[in-house]
């Protein structure tokens, strides 16, 4: 809340990720590997003042049909060294990044987190993810192990485990004096001697208090088991609600059982991820809207998207053609691996498209465009900022990680045009304050 | 010019000498902060050091080897090794990074990965110090497995082989699947194929497939090919298992000699066990022995500021490695002496830090230069930098892969099929 009595703007930039969503056929389109496109994507997000830069992860090459998947991006980092790097090119944005609970160990990972947030002066966050199946399970030591139940029950261990790593230095045990010889107090390190149902950790931690202790947390599973687990520990939601009046509806559910578990309305943020295109005139804007969604709409993207519910090769369709008479098979599923939107029941699903498909006239590719449209961010950038401030002031979001559509460039338009009419309403800070950890930037607990 | 003498320095905490963090010029109280780091690798980089590596470890340091201790007099706690060299990778261009990572409590794939990012972030200069966690700290703290206490005196009677050579054949295993994973995408699989709609050329990217005693992994990365294709890979040996461990699975070594006589014995050993087991095709193993130093411009100088080091820790120094306090000229002589006996290079472990790496830097690195046996660092390098595999003269490796289909298909054995 700022000066003016007015709920502010919370932002996050989404590094363009590893599906049809980011449009490497763009001529502005560099490398999703090379250094030069983090350095220019983070630097543009801080010149824009972003509470955070968000990073995706993915344990394993897509595949479909058997094969590698080749229509959409591929190739990512290793999340917490690029982020370590980015750290060294950047002053003040948060550096959120995806990291799985169960395809990691606590200690190292708690070590990890602690070191990115001393390296980065207290910038860090870490986007909890529980996925756990077989095919991802394949890349481990730890193979696929867990039942669907497990994996919040694992993370919330995961958790525990590593909150005593990260509070197990006195904040004074550190002394380093070298006239008296002590380097650290007495008794200044504890020992942590956990035993759970998923770990056993015993002995001392590497590292002191990192400066805000917790790295922020942020989560993004929807489930109840989800929405408990980012009630109990969660700082930031990373949500799919981006529709306003399910948006409204998700926030109030969510910010409702705040109070019951001791908890302020300001300490859990709410930021739906969300695409944009803007234009001079809204007329423009819904023009470039409609040519992104084509971009990102392929051929041989349109007609995989379909096999994933036919579960079957529908290579011989015409994507600007009808929908397959054919029905889908129903041993196909599983046909995708690596991306979780497989049907509960194909075949009422290729029925309710067809119909679709008929009654509105459309192929294939029409038809997976308007299947694949979320809510976005359509209009000049004062209407955008608009958008953005009516979600924050009436309590549908407390902001928004945006999505672009182009790597690295693809919020740079969005820095340049919208950051600006945001400041103008006095819902977004105009600098960062020097050395602010990103938990006071958000807004959310401070433990150190 | 003579044969190159390789040049590495071994960073540690305030210095490798259990007091150095007292000395008037240590920064015990940064060396949590990113300045301290940045400002260790700049020294070095400037002066032309090949590479660093940097130590880590998971459990909290002890003098006891293996298991906790009590003491508060000592330098306690670290950053992680692999994080602070990604750290340092945008801020420096020419100086080689060289990471500790253990390969026994680790997921291999997530070690693949960081070590790609690494080569990505620093644009080729990308390394590896592996390691092989044998103590029962470090075992608790992850707590999947125990590792039996070996009690030092056992282990040097030959006891406690099996355990030792359990803990080196994963090790082993580790490395054979994190190379394999670094060529598991071809270095031409992105096409960016606008017309047809491929991003990737799926018949580019190949299975790591391992199936081994102790873990699999399927594969591919996650990450393409990086700058250097195969980061390097090094190790510290001491022994027959380790010395194997590095002939048939490293591209440098690091050997501990206390005399010209013992270093004979492991060179021998050292290039036997290559002959034994080193991959075809591979090039010959580089061997480089560590030394403590500690360097003042007078020998007495040298030798009062251990004494004093010995007096403040209430023990003189023992190390693995040979401990050498003298003057950067007779240092030279050593270094020029132990490369006429057959070492490739040296990596240097500062007594103190930053005096001895500033000693480093600024005496001994020129004096090298002088005996023709270093090339002073030109403006040109700066501008051209070459990856940290051109710096020691590697080719870029072939990839696993492709050299398997087109040369002898058991180099790479399960690991050929095509991803198709």
């Amino acid at each position: 809340m700022s000066a003016s009595g007015l709920r502010q703007v919370h932002l996050a930039a989404h590094f363009p990720g590893v599906n049809n969503t980011t449009v490497w056929s763009d001529p502005s389109s560099e490398s999703q590997i090379a250094f030069s496109s983090f350095r220019h994507f983070a630097q543009n997000a801080e010149r824009g003042f972003f509470d955070y830069l968000f990073l995706a992860e993915g344990l394993r090459v897509r595949e479909h049909k058997g094969r590698v998947y080749e229509a959409d991006v591929a190739g990512r980092p290793n999340t917490l060294a690029i982020l370590a790097a980015v750290a060294a090119i950047t002053k003040n944005i948060g550096l959120v990044g995806t990291l799985s609970s169960t395809f990691n160990e606590p200690y190292e990972l708690a070590r990890q987190l602690a070191t990115l947030d001393h390296l980065s002066g207290g910038r860090v966050g870490w986007n909890v993810v529980t996925t756990s199946d077989a095919f991802h399970g394949a890349n481990f030591r730890r193979g696929a192990f867990l039942d669907r139940d497990d994996r919040y029950r694992r993370a919330a261990e995961f958790l525990t485990v590593a909150k005593s790593l990260w509070d197990s230095w006195a904040p004074d045990a550190l002394v380093a004096d070298k006239a008296s010889g002590r380097f650290l107090t007495p008794g200044g390190v504890g020992e942590v001697d956990f035993h759970g149902d998923h770990f056993d950790v015993t002995g001392r931690f590497t590292l002191p208090g990192s400066p805000q202790r917790y790295p922020v947390i942020v989560q993004a599973g929807d489930s109840a088991d989800g929405r408990d687990f980012a009630g109990e520990h969660a700082d930031v939601i990373f949500s799919l609600h981006s529709e306003f009046a399910d948006a409204q509806a998700f926030y109030a559910d969510v910010k409702g059982r705040l109070p019951a578990l001791g908890r302020s309305e300001d300490s859990l943020k709410i930021l739906p991820a969300i695409a944009f295109a803007l234009g001079d005139t809204s007329a423009e804007a819904e023009e470039n809207a409609r040519e992104i969604a084509l971009a990102q709409t392929s051929g041989p993207t349109a007609i995989a998207f379909l096999e994933r519910i036919w579960g079957r090769d529908l290579t011989g369709y015409d994507p600007d053609g009808p929908l397959p008479a054919i029905d889908p098979d129903p041993a196909g599923a599983g046909i995708t691996q690596g991306r979780a939107n497989n049907s509960a029941d194909p075949k009422a699903t290729a029925d309710a498209w067809r119909a679709r498909a008929e009654a509105e006239n459309l192929s294939i590719r029409e038809l997976v465009i308007a299947l694949t449209a979320r809510h976005a961010l359509v209009g000049t950038p004062s209407q955008v900022a608009d958008e953005i401030n009516r979600f924050v002031q009436e309590r549908a979001s407390d902001g928004f990680v945006i999505v672009g559509h182009t790597n690295p460039h693809g919020l740079d338009e969005f820095v340049d045009r919208v950051v600006p009419e945001l400041q103008e309403r006095g819902v977004y800070r105009e600098s960062y304050p020097e050395g602010e950890p990103l938990r006071r930037a958000l807004g959310v607990r401070e433990y150190a | 010019m003579t044969r190159t003498l390789h040049l590495a320095v071994a960073l540690d905490g305030t210095g490798w000498h259990p007091a150095a963090w007292r000395e008037p010029t240590a920064r015990p109280d940064a060396l949590f902060t990113p300045g301290y780091w940045a400002a260790l690798v700049a020294t070095a980089e400037d002066a032309g050091i090949d590479f660093v590596t940097i130590e880590d470890s998971f459990a909290l340091q002890s003098a006891a080897p293996g298991t906790a201790d009590d003491r508060v007099d000592q330098v306690r706690g670290r950053l992680d090794a692999l994080l602070i060299a990604s750290y340092l990778a945008p801020l420096t261009s020419r100086i080689g990074l060289v990471p500790t990572v253990t390969a026994t409590h680790t997921e291999p794939f997530h070690v693949a990965t960081g070590l790609q990012t690494l080569d990505f972030a620093s644009e080729g200069r990308a390394g590896w110090r592996i390691q092989v966690s044998a103590s029962t700290a470090d075992a608790a703290l992850v707590g999947r497995r125990t590792v039996p206490a070996i009690d030092l005196e056992a282990y040097r009677r030959g006891e406690a082989q099996e355990v030792i050579q359990e803990l080196f054949d994963e090790a082993g295993d580790v490395v054979e699947v994190v190379r394999r994973l670094w060529d598991s995408w071809e270095d031409d699989a992105i096409v960016r194929d606008a017309a047809n709609g491929r991003f990737l050329d799926g018949s580019k990217l190949h299975y790591a497939d391992f199936e081994g005693r102790f873990f699999s992994v399927k594969g591919a990365s996650i990450t393409p090919r990086s700058p250097q294709g195969q980061p390097l890979v090094s190790a510290l040996a001491h022994a027959t298992i380790p010395y194997e461990l590095a002939a048939q699975h490293a591209d440098v070594v690091y050997i501990t000699p206390h005399s010209p006589e013992h270093l004979a014995e492991i060179l021998a050993e050292v290039r036997d066990a290559e002959e034994r087991l080193r991959p075809a095709g591979r090039p010959a193993l580089l061997v480089y022995a560590d030394l403590v130093v500690l360097l003042e411009n007078e020998q007495a100088d040298a030798e009062r500021a251990l004494t004093a080091l010995d007096d403040l820790a209430g023990a003189p120094l023992t190390s693995d490695a040979l401990v050498v306090a003298g003057t950067p000229s007779a240092l030279v002589e050593r270094l020029l002496d132990g490369q006429r006996r057959g070492l490739d290079g040296f990596r240097l472990r500062p007594a103190r830090l930053p005096a001895d790496l500033d000693a480093i830097a600024h005496d001994l690195v020129p004096a090298l230069e002088a005996a023709g046996v270093r090339t002073p660092v030109s403006p040109r390098a700066a501008r051209d930098p070459r990856t940290l595999r051109e710096v020691l003269g590697f080719e870029r490796p072939e990839n696993l892969f492709t050299a398997a289909t087109e040369r002898a298909p058991e180099s790479a054995s399960s690991s050929t099929e095509v991803h198709a």
